[in-house]
């Protein structure tokens, strides 16, 4: 028994061990980064960085759940930088304090001020545009131009899109409120719940290739998505899925598509504050804005860098920008909305 | 290690009580930390979900508990109880293959059906060419993105779970209470119904409250279906509404859900006591199943393989195949090593805490002992994500307890020492996953009868003693029935691994959804693959272990 005893305590003290040996410590060439957005999109720009600086770049992708593990931890937190796929998160991590401001002539010359924080809570890196996805013969010109046409008779049973509570679809409505009141954002919601062909499902890719198989006509989706399906060499059959529709950029007549942005804040825990700017000063450089673009289909927010060809092929759109910061802020009464008009069901 | 038989019996005891209740403090602390982030005041969180989805939350997952509960019952216990009595061509086979889809992750299993059901995939064009329709308003076909779909996915991989506690309770029934029953004139279905089951219900039950705790905190599934669950509510509150009070609130309502359906069933059989009075075993009889009542069996057994994990296993090695050069990425090596070790850490600890306990209540059954040690199986029954938020709550709150106790005290700052570590994440699996190995492992003891334990005392024998040399000879089954199903729920865990683990480091379902959450299940298809390969391994070894672990069975038996 002695000798079953030995060997529990062995494998159990030294599993705690090595275990907990493993957080890494701050020191010199090293930023520890929280991420919202995947790696896989991540790590070409992150690996140019440490290939330029020498600094080595740590990552946990967390998308429930960062917020509250900041908290916990703390002061003692290891991150130094939380990088965010939505405006929502951004404002969350403020709200609850756990951003710093940080003061860098070259994020001020790259990010134009209405992509970032007024303190230097933090700086968005490229934005997207939530844009109508419409089958190229179902549709005919001009029978879907802005938002407010999906909510309207004649697209009855015609619409695809994913679930009401995703978080680009919150955004949309939130700032549906943010420009139009609560009472319109939650007749269009209705309006829109009632033309959908389906019950909200799938991704935003998953929506264009419902309308390319025929369930739907119009669908929505970001931008960037189409460049993805567009190129997409691994699946091959996404290209037809693009090719059976047109993008709109709804609303150029009047207040402009609605976009979002990515973007990265510094934590009030940092320990690498330093390394921490000069990767988000990296990620506003022309050199990692480009890869923003070329890679992820996405709009660089620096002046002056190129967007990919597909989507300079799109031409250029008015977005509405003015909003951003207050989409935000409507989030929870968006999502009261998606439940009040049973969006999902 | 040899103390005197006097002070032995109060030493002991109250290592084994006060360690129980101990252990059961530690691992209640995550969820204790949930309900009090809860007490928090939620704006009128309530209010608003009462008028307008809290209905629809709790009577889609009613429909749901009820679809999958009733399923796994008929599938799991159906197929138990064939292959552990009756003979028919293959019964060798299904033994250990209707163990299978266990290792198929739940989520994965939704992206497959998805692919080959939706109006885009194979099925529905081929009816399409075959009747000439063209468009969705033309023909009826069930949606797969449904409550329907959902039960139905849950149920093909949470059937294991009964299928797997059932037939341990029939194999280490005595046969003699069978022969019984037919010599005093019942028929073998009523021999079944009015012998066997409820000899076997306490296993059974454990069997369907796992299954019906899995099917309340799955979110991978309901998310992917859009099905509008309680548990998908608590997300949508959470995240959306940024409100982790108000989840933590419906995450404490769906706990008292779960204690009223335990604590329910408990009183239903509270004079009843399951204890195998006889020491008389031999092999299960084994009725020779003929003509219509052999296909039968036969087909009864083959669906659930087939749907669980044959089709889906194949049409992920088929874009495995075609997608290798993306897929076959040197890394996921590393993230299976990291899969198998977190994973076999779990389970040992897991079993050897769940025995612990288990026997700590044996031996003193008081209420404070009995209480803890139930509460500690509550992790179960928690959303990963929302039990996640406890685990970083309590390891966060002791973390920086430690470091500003040794800043005032030594000037030293340790920082945190457990949070964002591997060892954070073994303990979220172990307060999760408790309920499993205690579950089973108590069920099993349950069945020892007490006058064993008096006479191994009686003669000269401690409680540790007693355990070793009596005990855990006699539920080595169950023991390592719990092992495996902790393996296996480790290696597909992932809302936790997700929130609680280190930097830069993945296991293969974390790989898995990366990707699978974009929709490119071609390219994780290999890692889920693997997913699947290694929940197989122990599932394999180990029911060939419990086939032999039946009391009485030898060699000359099996072969008879």
């Amino acid at each position: 028994m002695i000798r079953l005893k030995n060997v529990f305590a062995a494998i159990i003290l030294g599993a705690v061990s090595g275990m907990t040996a493993i957080a890494p410590t701050a020191s010199a060439a090293e930023v520890n980064l929280y991420s919202y957005r995947q790696p896989f999109l991540m790590n070409p720009l992150l690996d140019a960085f440490t290939q330029q600086t020498g600094i080595k770049v740590n990552m946990v992708y967390l998308k429930k759940g960062m917020l509250e593990r900041l908290k916990a931890e703390g002061a003692n937190s290891p991150a130094d930088l939380v990088l965010t796929a939505d405006i929502g998160g951004l404002h969350n991590l403020v709200e609850a304090g756990l951003l710093q401001s940080s003061e860098s002539n070259t994020l001020k010359h790259n990010v134009p001020g209405q992509f970032r924080h007024p303190d230097g809570l933090w700086y968005g890196l490229t934005t997207r545009a939530r844009i109508i996805y419409a089958h190229k013969k179902r549709v005919k010109p001009g029978e879907v131009t802005t938002y407010e046409d999906l909510a309207k008779p004649h697209m009855k049973g015609r619409i695809c899109i994913r679930s009401g509570k995703h978080v680009y679809n919150v955004s949309l409505l939130a700032w549906m409120i943010a420009a139009k009141g609560e009472a319109a954002a939650e007749a269009w919601a209705k309006g829109l719940k009632a033309n959908l062909a389906r019950k909200p499902q799938g991704n935003d890719r998953a929506q264009v290739k419902a309308v390319y198989t025929g369930e739907c006509d119009v669908s929505l989706g970001n931008t960037y998505y189409m460049g993805k399906m567009m190129t997409n060499e691994k699946s091959p059959e996404q290209k037809d899925w693009a090719a059976a529709v047109n993008v709109i950029f709804p609303n150029q007549g009047d207040r402009g598509t609605h976009v979002n942005i990515s973007g990265a804040g510094i934590t009030k825990s940092a320990k690498n504050k330093a390394n921490a700017v000069k990767l988000i000063e990296f990620l506003s450089n022309d050199a990692a804005q480009k890869i923003y673009a070329e890679d992820n289909f996405e709009y660089p927010v620096k002046a002056g860098v190129k967007v990919h060809p597909i989507v300079a092929g799109w031409g250029k759109f008015k977005a509405e920008e003015t909003l951003l910061s207050n989409i935000a802020e409507h989030r929870t009464q968006a999502t009261r909305i998606m439940d009040k008009v049973r969006f999902d069901n | 290690m040899a103390p005197t038989a006097k002070m032995n019996s109060w030493s002991w005891i109250n290592v084994w009580s006060i360690g129980t209740v101990l252990i059961a403090a530690w691992v209640v602390l995550p969820i204790v930390a949930v309900l009090y982030i809860g007490l928090t005041p939620s704006d009128e969180i309530w209010t608003h979900l009462a008028s307008t989805v809290l209905p629809l939350y709790i009577s889609t997952t009613l429909q749901l508990m009820i679809g999958v509960g009733i399923g796994t019952l008929i599938i799991g216990v159906g197929t138990a109880w064939l292959v552990s009595t009756c003979r028919f061509p293959g019964r060798r086979l299904f033994e250990w293959a209707l163990l299978l889809p266990m290792a198929m992750p739940a989520y994965v299993i939704a992206y497959v059906y998805t692919d080959i059901l939706e109006y885009a995939g194979p099925v529905q064009s081929l009816l399409r060419d075959m009747f000439g329709w063209t468009t969705k308003r033309e023909y009826w076909f069930p949606e797969i993105r449904s409550l329907g779909g959902a039960a139905s996915m849950l149920t093909l991989v949470l059937y294991p779970y009964v299928y797997l506690l059932s037939r341990a309770a029939f194999m280490e029934q005595s046969v003699c209470v069978l022969e019984a029953s037919r010599v005093l004139g019942r028929g073998p279905w009523r021999s079944f119904f009015s012998v066997a089951l409820p000899l076997a219900r306490p296993a059974i039950v454990i069997g369907v409250s796992l299954v019906l705790m899995e099917t309340l905190n799955d979110f991978g599934t309901v998310d992917f279906f859009a099905v509008s669950t309680f548990t998908l509510g608590i997300y949508d509150v959470w995240l959306n509404m940024n409100n982790v009070a108000g989840a933590a609130q419906l995450a404490g309502l769906l706990l008292f859900f779960v204690v009223f359906l335990v604590l329910t069933e408990r009183f239903a059989r509270r004079k009843q006591r399951f204890h195998h009075t006889t020491s008389k075993y031999k092999a299960l009889p084994g009725y020779e199943l003929e003509g219509r009542a052999r296909q039968l069996a036969i087909i009864g057994c083959a669906l659930p393989v087939v749907f669980g994990f044959v089709l889906p296993a194949a049409v992920l090695g088929s874009y495995a195949v075609i997608y290798f050069e993306a897929a076959a990425n040197p890394e996921v090596y590393r993230h299976a090593g990291n899969s198998v070790m977190l994973s076999a850490l779990t389970a040992f600890l897991a079993v050897a805490i769940g025995i612990f306990m288990a026997y700590g209540v044996r031996l003193r059954n008081e209420r404070i002992v009995r209480f803890m040690a139930r509460f500690a199986s509550l992790g179960y029954a928690v959303p990963g994500s929302v039990l996640a938020v406890g685990v970083l709550g309590s390891l966060g709150a002791l973390d920086n307890g430690i470091d500003g106790f040794m800043r005032r005290n030594f000037e030293i700052s340790t920082g945190l020492l457990f949070s964002g570590s591997i060892a954070a994440v073994t303990f979220g699996y172990l307060v999760r996953f408790l309920a499993l190995s205690f579950g089973s492992v108590e069920a099993s003891l349950a069945k020892i009868t007490p006058n064993m334990d008096g006479a191994a005392r009686s003669l000269g024998h401690g409680p540790f003693s007693t355990l070793t040399r009596i005990h855990i000879p006699l539920i080595r089954g169950s023991a390592l029935t719990a092992a495996m199903l902790v393996f296996v729920d480790c290696m597909k865990e992932l809302p936790m691994t997700v929130i609680l683990r280190p930097f830069n480091f993945h296991t293969l379902a974390t790989y898995v959804h990366e990707f699978a959450s974009d929709e490119q299940l071609g390219e994780a298809s290999l890692a889920a693959l693997a997913i699947v390969g290694f929940g197989i391994l122990p599932v394999l070894v180990l029911s060939f272990a419990i086939t032999r672990s039946r009391p009485g069975h030898t060699k000359k038996d099996q072969s008879s």
